[in-house]
């Protein structure tokens, strides 16, 4: 028995319930809890040593929680049966370079328990998938760092699994090879793949993911999808004809202004609690027969949400 | 088996190591010396018995008295270099890959931990019983056709030191999983120097009838048997005039270990291989 599905005993992918790891006094990761669906492609990011590879380790089995407990595709930590159904790449991985990228992957083939025959199918594969056809004949120790970052991925493909956690998977990736692990990730998705992405690369995470955690100190201290978590207040710029204060006043009833530059073409910057009240803003302008030259949204960024995020707790503790 | 997949990785890798390597042309350089000794040394003898008979004096000791202290010191240099062997190609098997993280992508996918340690430990061990096979086979070999001499029980004594590297083998890898590379290498390496120490004082208490030396070096033989068992298959391979004759000395003994001791040394080696499949069972990585 080497493939096949596990009895699904649980609607999340991944689940933890106040996870802890404390290495001695240092705790590394302090209470995580959270869940990811299947199919969802999470994006687990923080600032460095935010507790994101502890986590990641403990989901793996490479470490025991101190505390709390989880569950990754409905088994239990570090348990056996579900590890045939999960492609890890470990953040700092050094394989045994003196075999070439096939070899590699053959013996991580085997490991997984993949026959022969299913191994000489898959291997050319995945090996094609990372871009590395061509280097397959290679030892490892003639790679570049990009390229061990490549096989490395490969290896956590090779089982075609249902849940790829990939820990930093673009951190020795030039722009290009970036481009290439998103549209990677995009892929699994379609093919419906868990993906669980640590990363501190935050327009990486924007780009892909559909929900996300950010984790400081190891707390989580933002968690929701993606869209969400990024609207709340939704900034705009308005750049109009005349502005008469009647209008300004009936404005300031829809959105909040926060500031108004005076002249021969106001520029007024506001923020709306949702795209509708910018579209009636817009048409509250336009019946008061204010020109309007343009409206430009200013989509808060994952970056200024992290930064933020981030920067507040410093200040609170500190 | 998923430890076979580990033990035949460990197999290949442990023959591309540098010091494993430095073992192997320095057992070229043994064989090569050994087999000229060897020669030189019936040669001698030849010329030493033709002078004596001319002379018309009688032989005083028999030719396989010297012959069987050939062939003990050839393996007494075999054991040795096993063991130096078996330090050098495990010290790190843990410790260092933990370090590297060439474990990271591995234990994680559907193989136990125990059979990781279990498919090293066969991987090593199917080296050194390869390696240690061809060495006493060239003592043998050269004792056969250049000294036309043959020694008994030289499958118990290929036994014994290849139980000899085992336990060794057991060591260096319970301690690669609770210390550093580095920590882990001094610390077999006193206790591998301290069996063999322990050896000598044993010997030197049976020569001058000293208790507390004989016990000394019991005690030390409970706590690494290696030694021991070394001369086990020393007592074993020599004839019972050669043991005698020899005496209590630095390559023999006089009194062989019991079965027991076979028992207690293969007993350690098991234990302290189950020892390190229970400790790295629980490591965080
Ligand atoms: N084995 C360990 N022993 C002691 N401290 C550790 C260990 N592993 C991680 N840490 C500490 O735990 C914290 C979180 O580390 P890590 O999980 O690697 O963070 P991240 O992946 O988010 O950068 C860091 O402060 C790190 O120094
Ligand atoms: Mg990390």
């Amino acid at each position: 028995m080497t493939s096949g599905a596990l009895p699904q005993c649980s609607d999340w992918a991944i689940e933890t319930y106040s996870l802890r790891k404390a290495f001695g006094d240092r705790i590394a990761v302090a209470d995580l809890s959270l869940t990811v669906g299947y199919g969802e492609v999470f994006g687990f990011l923080g600032p460095n040593g935010a507790g994101k590879t502890t986590a990641v380790k403990m989901l793996v089995g490479l470490i025991r929680p101190t505390a709390g407990t989880g569950r990754v595709l409905g088994r239990p930590l570090g348990d056996h049966s579900a590890r045939r159904q999960i492609g890890y790449l470990p953040e700092l991985f050094r394989f045994h370079d003196w075999l070439t990228g096939e070899e590699l992957l053959d013996l991580h083939g085997k490991l997984y328990g993949l026959s022969r025959a299913e191994r000489r199918r898959r291997i050319p594969e995945v090996l094609e998938l990372v871009g590395l056809a061509e280097a397959a004949r290679r030892r490892i120790r003639t790679y570049s760092k990009g390229m061990q970052q490549r096989i490395g991925i490969a290896q956590a493909l090779l089982g075609s699994p249902r849940l790829v956690i990939l820990d930093e998977p673009t951190s020795a990736l030039d722009p290009l090879g970036r481009r290439d692990v998103r549209d990677l990730i995009r892929r699994l998705r379609a093919d419906g793949v868990t993906v669980f992405l640590n990363s501190h690369l935050l327009s990486e995470v924007e780009a892909i993911c559909d929900r996300i955690a950010i984790v400081n100190r190891g707390r989580v201290i933002a968690l929701g999808p993606m869209s969400s978590l990024l609207a709340g207040d939704l900034a705009v710029e308005f750049r109009l004809g005349a502005l008469p204060d009647g209008t300004l006043h009936a404005l300031e009833r829809l959105i909040q202004v926060d500031a108004v530059q005076h002249g021969e073409r106001p520029v007024l910057i506001a923020r709306a609690a949702d795209e509708a009240a910018v579209a009636h803003a817009v048409d509250l302008l336009v019946r008061a027969g204010v020109p309007v030259y343009g409206v430009i949204p200013e989509r808060r960024s994952l970056e200024d949400l992290f930064v933020q995020l981030v920067s507040d707790e410093q200040a609170e503790s500190g | 088996m998923k430890a076979a997949i580990i033990a035949q990785l460990t197999f290949r890798e442990g023959l591309r190591k540098k010091l494993v390597l430095g073992v192997i042309l320095l057992s070229l350089i043994f064989a090569v010396l050994y087999v000229w000794g060897f020669h030189l040394f019936v040669q001698d003898w030849r010329a030493m018995e033709a002078q004596r008979q001319s002379r018309g004096a009688t032989t005083i000791l028999p030719y396989e008295v010297f012959a069987s202290a050939m062939v003990l010191l050839g393996l007494w240099t075999v054991n040795f270099l096993a063991g130096v062997m078996t330090i050098f190609a495990a010290v790190g098997t843990i410790a260092s890959e933990i370090e590297q993280g060439t474990l990271h992508a591995i234990i994680p996918k559907p193989i136990h931990r125990w059979e990781i340690v279990l498919g090293k430990w066969l991987g090593y061990a199917g080296m050194l019983a390869i390696y240690i096979g061809v060495m006493v086979a060239i003592v043998t070999m050269t004792a056969r056709f250049i000294g036309d001499y043959r020694p008994p029980n030289i499958l118990q004594a290929y036994g014994l030191i290849l139980l000899v590297a085992f336990m060794l083998l057991s060591l260096t890898m319970l301690g690669s999983t609770l210390f550093s590379t580095v920590a882990n290498g001094v610390i077999v390496f006193m206790l591998y120097g301290l069996a063999i120490t322990g050896g000598l004082v044993e010997q030197i208490g049976t020569a001058l009838d000293n208790d507390i030396l004989v016990r000394i070096g019991v005690i030390v033989s409970i706590l690494v048997p290696s030694d021991s068992m070394w001369r086990l298959a020393s007592y074993l391979v020599q004839p019972r005039i050669a043991v005698n004759f020899l005496g209590p000395n630095p390559f023999g003994t006089t009194v062989p270990p019991s079965s027991l001791a076979v028992w207690y040394s293969i007993g350690y080696t098991v234990v302290l291989l189950l020892l390190a499949m229970a400790r790295f069972q629980r490591r965080d990585l």
